[in-house]
């Protein structure tokens, strides 16, 4: 199996990661190799294994229906590129 | 476009088109806190005044879920005679968007909590049954409002981590009339079980809509459109009508659908592709591995199964049986739990049948006029049932108690209290009627003469008489007798 | 003063206690050190005025109850704390300053800790030996040019350089005890759900779990009993009973069954790293443990299971990099231009592979045949090890298959750079607890080190191993101070 440039420039793309033709080239070389290595998987006959989902030997914990976090708008918005008093502030979004 | 009693279709060209509609409900769960995080639901607070370091998915935080929406999706899913499942999964589903704070919601993919059930429409031509597919638990994402700045997008993430119940139907439906019958149907279970307030304004119930159309007699179903996020019953009808319309002009011109996602513009009243969604609609949705499997027992389930009120199906059933209601009657009655609650407080110390014809008489025309709730009602189920005694028992008359109505309808004053100062206590005491009856007859002894004489219709005039002597308090059922022993 | 240092963190404790020395004495002495030292590129954020303060602070009202009572540590920059910036190691999260603190560094701080700087890791902990920072390299004191590991890099360099006296790492695929291998130092990774995730920035969530990194056992087991606690905030957090690990230190290994997986021999595996291997077992024998051969068939396919579970998980982990509530925004003309050049431009290479690798593999018409066939794969590979305890106490093994390497040797060969983590990544698939601790010398006189792997929740038997092993093995680390001119 090989990934081609186009499928690297949909990956990029569903990864809203923009990348110029000579990345996407070198990337496609790095992708091919380590999915060459991956492939080895396929050796393996899985058709009667359950796939592990989760690792941590315990039952999914419930929390009580309890307001905790207060206003911290301050906080929330502090570290963010772009702002004013109130909101985000994000570039139009063109649909 | 021809409408029938029962059938919706669509015809060009003599070619008849059944439409094919199956509804992605979104209800916001009635919880304190949101789905994986402390902060409040409460709506309309000031902007990002509700958003906790997990809803605005700060580097690190982690997602802890709220015990008691499991337990509301999973009342619902026994409202809709579901298979509650014993194991369910929360995917991520991946997308990037500006109120998506993580770039994915937490949802539920291959294994949603409830699976298959079923609700029942009472249509005009009679019962229904719309299949319901699953029902699952997801977050809400925050708010993009974009007609504040002109430059820019401004972000809330108030709403973003409240929890919602998507409810999937299966593709059942078939008219505008079926939708909106759906629509109230689900609102008003899980409004009678309290997981939802089904308040459209607010949002709290929205729509995502898919489309098909068919030539009448086809078995395969259509390619389908899907609609997003419609947020009234009008605006659903509207939309599957230009949906249905346009898709059926597409085929006729020999074209053929495309399935994508649309979107519907409410002032131009049309749907239209959302093209840039297209190319990220892989949504990569994998198991949250930030989150464990939730697993429920029979014990757990069967503890919420007794919990469950009785819901409106049932009610209606009981209405009928005990009440001897007409089904119209006893749907108009159970259709919203407040108002079932009302009729129910009012029809236990009264008079079923009077308070049956109050209630959906003068006090719904009194709610409409005021445009408010039957829980805002200014008059209270105590002192309506109160009214309806005083006529069933002969203190008042009808003719009074609209009166009194109308004096109650200004503070919920008490009826006994307003017939007893203002006099309106009906006359039945014979002697009394009798001195009134009398006076009318000796001062009009020429009709008195014609009656005698054969002219049965004076009967009225003298009831009238009396009547308008006794300012309408005499009981005219006495005043009736009374005066036909005097004149015979 | 310059002794001080040298001094391991058990010792510390024991002299501040007895007020041999004051806090504010052993802060100052590790931040003058590291102050010296920036040739090694450890740390990313100093915190060293507010450290001193706190110090003195503490010195004014000493509470020699605490664990770490006034001692200064420095920590891996993927833990959250507040008011001091957490890069991550990356450009997206330059800027950075969290108004949280991470449930083990809150931890740490509840006993006297006082935190001293953030040291750099690869960006995301995504690396091998810390040369995907977008900070730059980081030396590794046992030689020039030398890679310190990865990705706990910073950690395990300004360990072994005594620029802290005890540090912490996380560890997702051997990213805390490749790097302690490759500087002689003791590193350990608890089973999953031991330490709270909450408060660090999440690589892969199934895999991730903090540790502490020591000059030896005994400080190791001081640092786990701090670190591990249930928290209510880490749904994958575990309720379990959490051993007094130091009080209940112990080298007696008698009677213990310690299992030696063949597939862990490789082809091309340097001879130094078998007789490591041999010395090992011969320890645990005339310490009266027992040696079982074990096989645990699935080995080679950890690494391969991995580089999809890994990557699947960052890639939507690290979607909330997005340029809209906090860190790098790069200007687009509109929100997906901003996107695209944010991510492309906040983000390095290696990151961005993996997201790329992550984001294919969930992709439609892939997923069935990579994460779905990858997670079955995983459990074929936990099977392995719960075949294996059935029989055996723990296992022993080679931390790496190679000692530390130059620094750019690997960088252009993403697949060899992965292979260095062939002995650690299965016990993360697993999810079980592994130590890794000094145990000789290469013939260039780079460390190598022995891993021990345990049942889940016993990290008390490793510990106990381990400690049996470092007395017999007398380990020295020989590193001059080349650095400091």
């Amino acid at each position: 199996m090989t990934i081609d440039l186009k499928t690297v420039k949909h990956i990029s793309k569903l990864s809203r990661i923009s990348i110029d033709d000579n990345k996407a080239k070198k990337l496609g070389k790095d992708l091919n190799s380590i999915f060459s290595f991956i492939e080895k998987l396929n050796e393996l006959d899985t058709k009667n294994t359950e796939p592990l989902t989760s690792i941590a030997e315990t039952t999914l914990k419930l929390r009580k229906d309890e307001i905790k976090s207060q206003n911290i708008r301050e906080d929330i918005l502090k570290n963010s590129p772009d702002k004013n008093k109130d909101f985000f502030v994000v570039p139009k979004v063109v649909e | 476009m021809s409408k029938n009693n029962d059938e919706y279709l669509i015809i060009r060209n003599n070619n008849k088109y059944e439409v094919i509609i199956g509804l992605e409900v979104h209800a916001q769960v009635l919880s304190e806190s949101k789905l994986f995080s402390t902060s409040s639901t409460k709506f309309g607070s000031e902007p990002n005044t509700q958003v906790s370091l997990v809803d605005a998915a700060f580097p690190g935080m982690l997602p802890v879920i709220n015990e008691h929406c499991i337990k509301q999706a999973v009342k619902t899913g026994i409202g809709l005679k579901a298979t509650i499942n014993k194991r369910s999964i929360f995917d991520r589903k991946n997308y990037f968007y500006a109120d998506l704070p993580q770039g994915y919601q937490i949802s539920q993919y291959k294994n949603p909590i409830v699976g298959e059930g079923s609700v029942v429409l009472d249509m005009p031509n009679g019962e229904k049954n719309i299949g319901i597919e699953r029902l699952h638990l997801e977050q809400d994402a925050g708010k993009s409002i974009h007609d504040i700045d002109p430059q820019n997008t401004l972000v809330d993430l108030n709403r973003s981590g409240v929890a919602l119940m998507e409810i999937v139907s299966k593709p059942d439906l078939r008219s505008l009339d079926e939708v909106n019958a759906y629509i109230k149907k689900l609102r008003s279970i899980m409004r009678y079980l309290g997981t939802c307030d089904g308040n459209m304004q607010e949002g709290s119930l929205r729509a995502d809509v898919n489309v098909s159309v068919r030539k009448k007699g086809d078995k395969k179903l259509g390619t389908r459109c899907e609609i997003k996020n419609v947020n009234s019953i009008k605006f659903m009808q509207m939309a599957i009508d230009f949906e249905a319309n346009r898709q059926v002009d597409v085929i006729e011109e020999g074209g053929s659908i495309d399935q994508e996602t649309r979107l519907f513009d409410t002032k131009k009243n049309e749907t239209r592709s959302m093209r840039s969604k297209e190319d990220a609609h892989d949504y990569r949705y994998f198991p949250d591995p930030d989150l464990l499997p939730l697993e429920l027992n029979d014990n757990y389930i069967d503890q919420i199964k007794k919990d469950i009120p009785e819901l409106p199906d049932e009610k209606k059933k009981r209405f009928i049986e005990k009440f001897k209601l007409s089904p119209y009657e006893a749907n108009i009655l159970v259709s919203d739990i407040e108002i079932s609650k009302y009729f129910e407080e009012v029809s236990k110390n009264s008079d079923v049948k009077l308070a049956t014809n109050w209630i959906t008489g003068e006090l719904f025309a009194l709610l409409n006029e005021k445009n408010i709730e039957i829980t805002e009602s200014p008059i209270s189920s105590k002192n309506l049932s109160k009214l309806i005694n005083l006529i069933k028992d002969g203190t008042i008359s009808g003719k009074i108690a609209k009166s009194v109505f109308e004096i109650m309808r200004d503070g919920d004053k008490d009826p006994i209290s307003i017939v007893e100062e203002k006099g309106l206590k009906q006359q039945s005491d014979p002697k009394e009627l009798e001195n009134l009856i009398n006076k009318v007859i000796t001062e009009n002894p020429k009709n008195v003469e014609a009656y005698k004489s054969g002219k049965d219709k004076l009967f009225g005039f003298f009831v009238g008489q009396v009547m308008k002597n006794s300012n309408g308090k005499a009981n005219p059922k006495l005043v009736n007798e009374i005066l036909k022993k005097k004149l015979s | 003063m310059s002794n001080i240092t040298d001094l391991k963190l058990v010792e510390l404790v024991d002299k501040i206690k007895k007020k041999e020395l004051s806090s504010a004495e052993v802060t100052i002495a590790f931040i003058e050190r590291s102050k010296k030292s920036k040739k090694l590129n450890t740390f990313i954020s100093e915190n060293y005025d507010n450290a001193i303060k706190k110090a003195k602070i503490f010195d004014q009202k000493p509470d020699f109850k605490k664990k770490l009572p006034g001692i200064p540590i420095a920590v891996k920059d993927l833990f959250c704390t507040k008011n001091i910036r957490t890069t991550a190691g990356s450009k997206i999260l330059e800027n950075f300053v969290p108004t949280y603190e991470s449930t083990v560094t809150q931890n740490i701080l509840d006993e006297g800790g006082i935190i001293i700087g953030k040291l750099n890791c690869d960006e995301f902990a995504m690396g091998s030996s810390n040369e995907t920072s977008y900070f730059g390299n980081v030396q590794n004191p046992v030689s020039e040019n030398l890679v310190p590991g990865g990705s706990s890099g910073g950690s395990s360099s300004a360990l072994a350089a005594k620029l802290t006296p005890a540090t912490i790492g996380t560890d997702t695929g051997g990213s805390i005890r490749q790097p302690a291998s490759f500087t002689g130092t003791v590193g350990l990774k608890p089973t999953y759900g031991s330490c709270s995730r909450y408060g660090i920035v999440a690589f892969a969530s199934s895999l991730d779990q903090a540790g502490p990194m020591t000059h030896d056992v005994k400080d190791c087991s001081l640092m786990l009993e701090i670190m591990s606690n249930y928290d209510t905030k880490d749904s994958t957090s575990v309720e379990f009973k959490r051993e007094n690990y130091l009080n209940n230190l112990n080298e007696n290994i008698k009677g213990k069954k310690i299992g030696i997986p063949k597939e862990y021999r490789v082809e091309g595996m340097p001879k130094e790293i078998d007789e490591l291997w041999e010395k090992g077992i011969k320890i645990i024998k005339e310490n009266g443990g027992e040696i079982i051969e074990i096989s645990l068939p699935n080995t080679n396919y950890a690494l391969p299971t991995y580089y999809i579970v890994a990557p699947a998980e960052a890639s939507s982990n690290l979607a909330r990099y997005d340029g809209v509530k906090y860190g790098f925004r790069s200007k687009g003309e509109n929100l997906i231009d901003m996107y695209e050049k944010t991510r492309s431009e906040g983000f390095g290479d290696e990151v961005k592979r993996r997201i790329m690798i992550g984001t294919y593999v969930l992709s439609s018409g892939y997923y069935d045949a990579y994460y779905l066939k990858a997670q079955k794969v995983r459990r074929l590979i936990k099977n392995d090890f719960d075949e294996a305890y059935k029989k055996v106490d723990a296992i022993l093994t080679p931390s790496t298959p190679s000692s530390a390497f130059k620094i750019g040797e690997k960088l252009n060969d993403p697949v060899s750079m992965y292979l260095n983590d062939i002995f650690t990544v299965p016990i993360n698939l697993a999810g079980l607890p592994a130590i890794s601790i000094p145990a000789g010398h290469d013939k260039k006189g780079y460390p190598l080190g022995l891993q021990v792997i345990g049942k889940a929740f016993d990290e008390q038997s490793i510990l106990n191993i381990a400690l049996a092993l470092e007395k017999n093995i007398s380990f020295k680390n020989n590193i001059t101070d080349w650095w400091i001119k």
